[in-house]
């Protein structure tokens, strides 16, 4: 072991002795880290652990033990966890021990639990009633220890338990306990934010505490919140500036000095907030201009924290609207940094470049030297970081130069992480600038080479579909594919046993393409290489596949050569394999068929496959009508086989080898034709994550939705590729020579990074530097590719179209929506019910009480916001309205009638109208029905309705103006309600002003609150629209939910209580797994997938909305709970 | 902050905080890593590490290393500093901090910790108010253990 320790082991008596009293060493622990310290072999080790292991847990299950031992053992136990032993055993008294033992205990007990368990442990749920207690204690420190807790593990579901002591706490005169209470609703916003959301006030006043480590506590949570959504806190900026001034003027205690720099925790946190509030916003930015040159000219001293201030002050002056004299400065800034001689300075300088250069490539012009130098650098990180900063300053001239820089980097790194993201840049810099098709393919098998099988799927397949689909012009095309045949017969005539699978399998695939057009080449060479690869034992069976496929297309004429061939594998053990030959024999003896099947030169676009294989269906009505028995999808035959197995990780994937093997011979043409008929439409980066595994997807080849989306009018009228001007290129190499002169006698060395200087710098002169930069200004890239009007009306297009682009659809429907489709000139409707108004009134339990706003508010929203009182109808297309609401309903208008709508409550009332409401549920948003109806004998006149809500875009769409009102007479108006991102409840305000006498205005307030769930709409759609679009979201949220189990099928009866609350769609239920889909009004769609487990329902929602899933889950809870 | 561990140039480790969820399974398998790497760099390198997709930012006292991660945009020389006010918190505290008092009041060095950062974030940057908490919950303990005694004398004689 380690000698230092075992030479101040023998000090430690003395050591101990002088800690009087204050090293509580328990003398079993002390023990145990003395014995394993003598030992020699990991063996020892292992053994003595596991002695002291079994030894701890005779202690902690012996009734004796007291709790002042337990502590002592707790702490073993925590030492033998450290050293990597499982002491799981002693978790759950860990637990017992911060509810049971006293002060003392409870700290280890605490500290126990929160170093062994995880969030998700389910452990956890037995520390809430101890945490719980301690809040309410009235020991200061045990409310500590248990805000401290909470603020690291807290199981989600039981946050509402805690969070209204949690909040009290904001308002603890102890300042410690205040801060402790910040982070824990900090942790609670990180994990589940719609439970917080109605803090934010309370928020604010933690900004404003007068205790400096509380407001800066409270920075977190701001941190966060700007950054979700910066429009919502810019009133705050004034705020933070002010905040921040003092700070820097040295108001704040001495105490929170770092090195004689005030606070520079909180400086940083604020500049942070600053430059995310000033990003695109002028009038913003114009506000923290002066606080940043203060905060720039105070950091003077030459120390690491004021660099690390600096630093974040130069990103804040890059990110917000650009101020001259600023810039200059922070230019001046990175200077200092680059050419540091302190290594973590320069790298920092290089991480700043980086970032600034995507706004001014001259910066990266000044330091061009040092930057060479950095390449060159013995250390990884800074070397890494350097390509990192040539990458975002390549452009179409210095391409070759960085290019080789990043392939040289690569091919002497051995990490897979680095390996696998730089490469899939040198891949992107060569699609976008490569000089020439030589150059292009050249890099690409390099590409392939160096990345082999760890390269992202997406970089193999956009290479093939470049070279597919070719740009506009026919002759470029077939030379690049020439010189892609050329190269790769060169290739395969080496080595090739060393060549990873992903690259092979390109070669087949374009030499089956594409061999035919190289004339000079033999036919039966290019078999016999590819032949030959398939006698080599690396190469998987995969790419066995990819290269019969090839030789399957190479034309006629060969017979004999691919007879042999197919006979030699006829016998071979890979069904998948034996069936290619077979099919390869057929078509090299039948020419027609093989022109039938495999056109050659086909347009990649005209061929239609027929996805739903209906022309087998004949055959199956036969077969059935033989006995056969009907076909299950792969995924239920599983199910069947494994009802009891653990949730399936990938339930709608239907993979890949499947769809190959069954699919008709005609779609080894091309492997479009497999994207349709496998049904994957995803994107393609998504999908490798998802699939995970590292082998070419055929389908992939040709999707046009990649990175950057599929834009084909923008791609048509792109001009053609820039060739920069000449002129560029002296003036920035003479540029470059000015930098240099003053250096002192340049030997050759130093020459030598002259010159590469000049080529890796040209094209960022200064007049055309950001026109030329690959990031500022996307250049078109060399290799377009065609604009395919086809795709739209493939299903794959569309189903894709209909996932992703859904944030952008709502937003369109918002606006048509609110200003189009409802006829503004319609006159509000005034019919007369003379005695109906006041039975149905006090038949809804109208509140008379008209004493107080605030008893009026609370009534309403109990009302309105309690959300059982309401029968919801159970579908949207039931077109019946309920009959138990009131007649009231009778008043609508006739275009509305049919809508499903809730029950009529009143909102309010005095002596002259009574306000009720309705709520009905249109596709594209919710429609808020207000009828007032005038009580009095009286015309009441200049009736208006005004109602205001932050959280929802609101239209008024007739009948908020009434010039006047007959007695006993109601009169309807509505509003469109749209809600862009839920919220877990939405209150509304409003007011009703009106005049019984003229001259005389009445006011009449009203409130309400609106719960997400009067926002939810079914999402219909098939069981393989639900499978593709759940592979396309993100975020996912996975719970537990109860099962109602008081029917006969508990999945169904929960599925169908669910639906009727939230307006589900229930998709398809297969065994005991559920699918539904909802969406959100006409935007983002939330996926459930639902499957029973044991007595509980494990549900598992996707959807590309971040927050979605919670609310929708919380009203899940609520109404299984209420069922 | 993702996570913080500290450990010795042998390999050991004396300290392990992690601020996200992970399996005991893949922690194992990050400390491994990591502490491999980190010890196979030279001190003349910088303090940072690109790893995965997560920031490294560690630093030597001593015979031990402090090794915190963070994200690609957060300020790595910030967190350098939070290294070092831990040390510093750590060395007021022992009275000139060595790797055994570490080793030997562990749990004292995790409470120290969770004063200081909390979450992952930092709880309180003035080390007067960290050491004040610190104190005042060892000062209970020290009346919690006065107040047991008499008890624990009385049990020896066989009195209750």
């Amino acid at each position: 072991m380690s000698d230092v320790v075992e030479k101040t082991l023998t000090a430690l008596p003395g050591l101990f002795e002088s800690q009087t009293g204050a090293a509580k060493i328990t003398n079993r622990l002390r023990q145990l880290i003395k014995s394993i310290t003598e030992l020699t072999s990991k063996h020892e080790e292992e053994n003595l652990i596991k002695r002291e292991l079994s030894a701890i847990k005779e202690q902690v299950s012996s009734p004796n033990t007291t709790m002042k031992q337990m502590r002592e053992i707790m702490v073993r136990a925590m030492y033998c966890e450290m050293l990597g032993y499982d002491a799981s055993f002693t978790y759950i008294h860990a637990i017992k021990l911060a509810q049971q033992g006293g002060v003392l205990e409870k700290r280890v007990g605490y500290l126990a639990v929160s170093l062994f368990l995880n969030e998700g442990h389910e452990l956890l749920l037995l520390l809430v009633n101890t945490v719980l207690k301690d809040l309410q204690s009235t020991n200061l420190i045990e409310v500590c220890m248990a805000l401290t807790v909470v603020a690291q593990v807290f199981p989600k579901d039981m946050i509402p338990a805690v969070l209204p002591l949690v909040e009290d706490k904001l308002s603890h005169p102890k300042e410690i306990i205040r801060r402790k209470a910040v982070l824990a609703l900090y942790k609670f916003y990180l994990i589940a934010p719609n439970q917080v959301q109605h803090i934010h006030a309370k928020f604010c006043k933690a900004l404003s505490d007068k205790d400096p480590g509380v407001m800066a506590s409270s920075l977190h949570i701001y941190l966060q919140l700007i950054r979700e959504s910066p429009d919502s806190y810019k009133d705050l900026t004034g705020s933070f500036v002010t905040i921040l001034k003092q700070v820097l003027g040295g108001k704040l205690p001495v105490d929170f000095n770092y090195h004689s720099v005030p606070a520079p925790w909180l400086q940083i946190q604020l500049l942070r907030i600053l430059s995310l509030l000033g990003k695109e916003d002028q009038s913003t930015s114009e506000l923290m201009y002066e606080v940043l040159d203060e905060s720039l000219r105070r950091a003077e001293m030459n120390h690491n924290i004021t660099y690390a201030i600096l630093y974040e002050c130069v990103k804040a002056v890059y990110t917000i609207h650009p101020k001259a004299e600023l810039l200059e400065k922070a230019a001046r800034c990175i200077g200092n940094f680059v050419l540091s001689p302190k290594i973590n300075l320069k790298y920092l300088g290089l991480k700043a470049l980086t970032y600034v250069v995507q706004h001014d490539a001259k910066l990266a012009l000044q330091h061009q030297m040092t930057i060479i130098e950095c390449l060159d650098h013995s250390d990884f990180t800074i070397k890494r970081e350097t390509l990192e900063l040539l990458f975002r300053i390549t452009n179409a001239q210095n391409v070759t130069v960085i290019v080789e820089k990043m392939l040289d980097f690569l091919r002497s790194c051995n990490d897979e992480h680095t390996i696998i993201h730089l490469i899939g840049k040198v891949a992107e810099l060569a699609e976008k600038f490569a000089p020439d098709n030589s150059w292009f393919i050249q890099t690409m098998n390099d590409v392939f080479s160096i990345g082999g099988d760890l390269l992202q799927q997406d970089v193999p397949n956009n290479f093939l579909r470049l070279l597919a689909e070719g740009s506009e012009s026919k002759e470029e095309d077939d030379q690049l594919r020439l010189y892609a045949v050329e190269s790769y017969l060169t290739v395969l005539k080496g080595h090739t046993s060393h060549l990873p699978q992903c690259f092979l399998q390109v070669m087949s695939w374009v030499l089956g393409e594409y061999a035919h057009l190289q004339e000079s080449v033999d036919r039966r060479e290019v078999i016999r290489l590819l032949t030959q690869l398939l006698d080599q034992r690396s190469v998987s069976s995969e790419t066995r596949v990819w290269i019969l496929s090839a030789l399957t297309k190479i034309p006629e004429g060969q017979t004999d050569l691919i007879l042999d061939l197919a006979e030699s594998l006829s016998s071979s053990q890979d069904t998948v394999l034996r069936q290619q030959a077979q099919e390869l024999r057929h078509l090299s003896q039948d020419s027609q068929l093989r022109e039938w099947v495999l056109p050659r030169g086909a347009p990649w676009d005209g061929i239609e496959v027929d996805s739903s294989l209906s022309f087998l269906d004949g055959f199956v009505s036969e077969a059935l009508a033989a006995g056969a028995a009907p076909y299950k999808p792969p995924h239920q035959r599983q199910e069947e086989l494994c009802e009891d197995r653990a949730l399936n990780l990938e339930p709608y994937s239907f993979s890949l080898p499947v769809s190959l093997s069954s699919c008709s011979i005609t779609d080894r043409q091309s492997p479009t034709l497999l994207s349709v008929s496998s049904g994957l439409s995803g994107n393609s980066a998504e999908l490798s994550q998802k699939a995970g595994s590292s082998t070419l997807i055929l389908e992939g080849v040709k999707r046009v939705w990649g990175k950057d989306g599929y834009l084909p009018q923008k791609e048509a009228t792109a001009p053609p590729v820039d060739e920069p001007s000449a002129a560029v290129q002296p003036a920035s190499q003479q540029e470059a020579a000015e930098r240099i002169e003053p250096r002192p006698e340049p030997s050759t060395q130093n020459q030598d990074k002259q010159q590469l200087a000049s080529s890796l710098f040209v094209g960022l002169g200064v007049g055309s530097s950001v026109s030329l930069l690959g990031k500022s200004e996307a250049p078109p890239p060399r290799f377009r590719k065609k604009p395919r009007p086809h795709e739209s009306s493939s299903s794959s297009g569309t189903s894709k179209r209909s996932s992703d682009s859904s944030s952008h659809s709502s937003r369109n429907t918002t606006d048509s929506f609110l200003y189009g489709s409802f006829p503004e000139e319609e006159p509000a409707t005034s019919i007369s019910t003379f005695d109906h108004t006041p039975k149905s009134t006090t038949a809804n339990g109208l509140s008379q009480n008209k004493d107080t706003k605030e008893d009026r508010h609370a009534n309403t929203s109990q009302i309105l916001g309690g959300d059982m009182v309401i029968v919801r109808p159970s579908t949207i297309q039931d077109k019946h309205p309920p009959s138990v609401s009131s007649d009231l309903t009778a008043l609508l208008p006739a275009d509305l009638k049919d809508l499903p709508h809730s029950d009529v409550i009143s909102l309010t009332s005095d002596p002259s109208l009574s306000l009720s409401s309705c709520r009905l549920f249109r596709d594209e948003a919710l429609l808020l029905v207000i009828f007032i109806s005038n009580c009095t004998e009286t015309v009441i006149k200049d009736v208006a309705v005004q109602l205001t809500c932050e959280e929802l875009k609101t239209a008024s769409l007739r009948g908020n103006v009434m010039d006047c009102l007959e007695a006993r007479s109601t009169s309807v108006c509505h509003y469109a309600l749209l809600m862009d991102d839920p919220h877990t409840n939405v209150s509304l305000t409003g007011t009703v002003s009106y005049q019984t006498q003229p001259g005389h205005t009445n006011t009449l307030p009203f409130s309400g609150t609106l719960s997400t769930a009067d926002f939810i709409r079914p999402l219909v759609v098939t069981t393989e629209e639900y499978g593709k679009l759940w592979l396309s979201l993100s975020h996912d949220v996975k719970q537990n939910l109860k099962l109602l189990t008081d029917a006969g099928d508990p999945l169904r009866t929960t599925l169908n209580a669910l639906k009727d609350a939230l307006q589900l769609h229930v998709v398809d239920i297969i065994g005991s797994e559920g699918i539904v889909a909802c969406r959100l009004l006409s935007g983002a769609p939330c996926l459930l997938h639902c499957r029973v487990n044991g007595a509980a329902l494990a549900m598992w929602l996707r959807s590309p909305h971040p927050a979605l899933p919670d609310f929708i889950l919380y009203h899940c809870q609520r109404a299984l709970a209420h069922h | 902050m993702q996570f913080m561990l500290l450990f010795s140039r042998q390999g050991k480790l004396r300290l392990q905080k992690w601020y996200v969820p992970l399996s005991d399974k893949e922690k194992k398998k990050i400390t491994r890593e990591l502490v491999q790497t980190v010890l196979a760099r030279k001190p003349k390198m910088c303090s940072f590490l690109e790893w995965r997709d997560l920031k490294i930012v560690y630093k030597r006292y001593a015979s031990l290393y402090f090794c915190c991660a963070i994200e690609d945009q957060d300020n790595e020389l910030i967190t350098l500093e939070i290294i070092h006010r831990y040390v510093e918190l750590l060395d007021k505290y022992f009275g000139s901090v060595c790797e055994l008092d570490i080793i030997f009041n562990f749990e004292k060095a995790y409470f120290i910790l969770d004063e200081f950062l909390l979450g992952g974030e930092a709880q309180e940057t003035s080390k007067k108010n960290v050491l004040k908490a610190i104190e005042q919950a060892d000062l209970l303990q020290e009346d919690a253990k006065e107040a047991e005694t008499p008890r624990s004398v009385l049990e020896e004689i066989g009195l209750t």
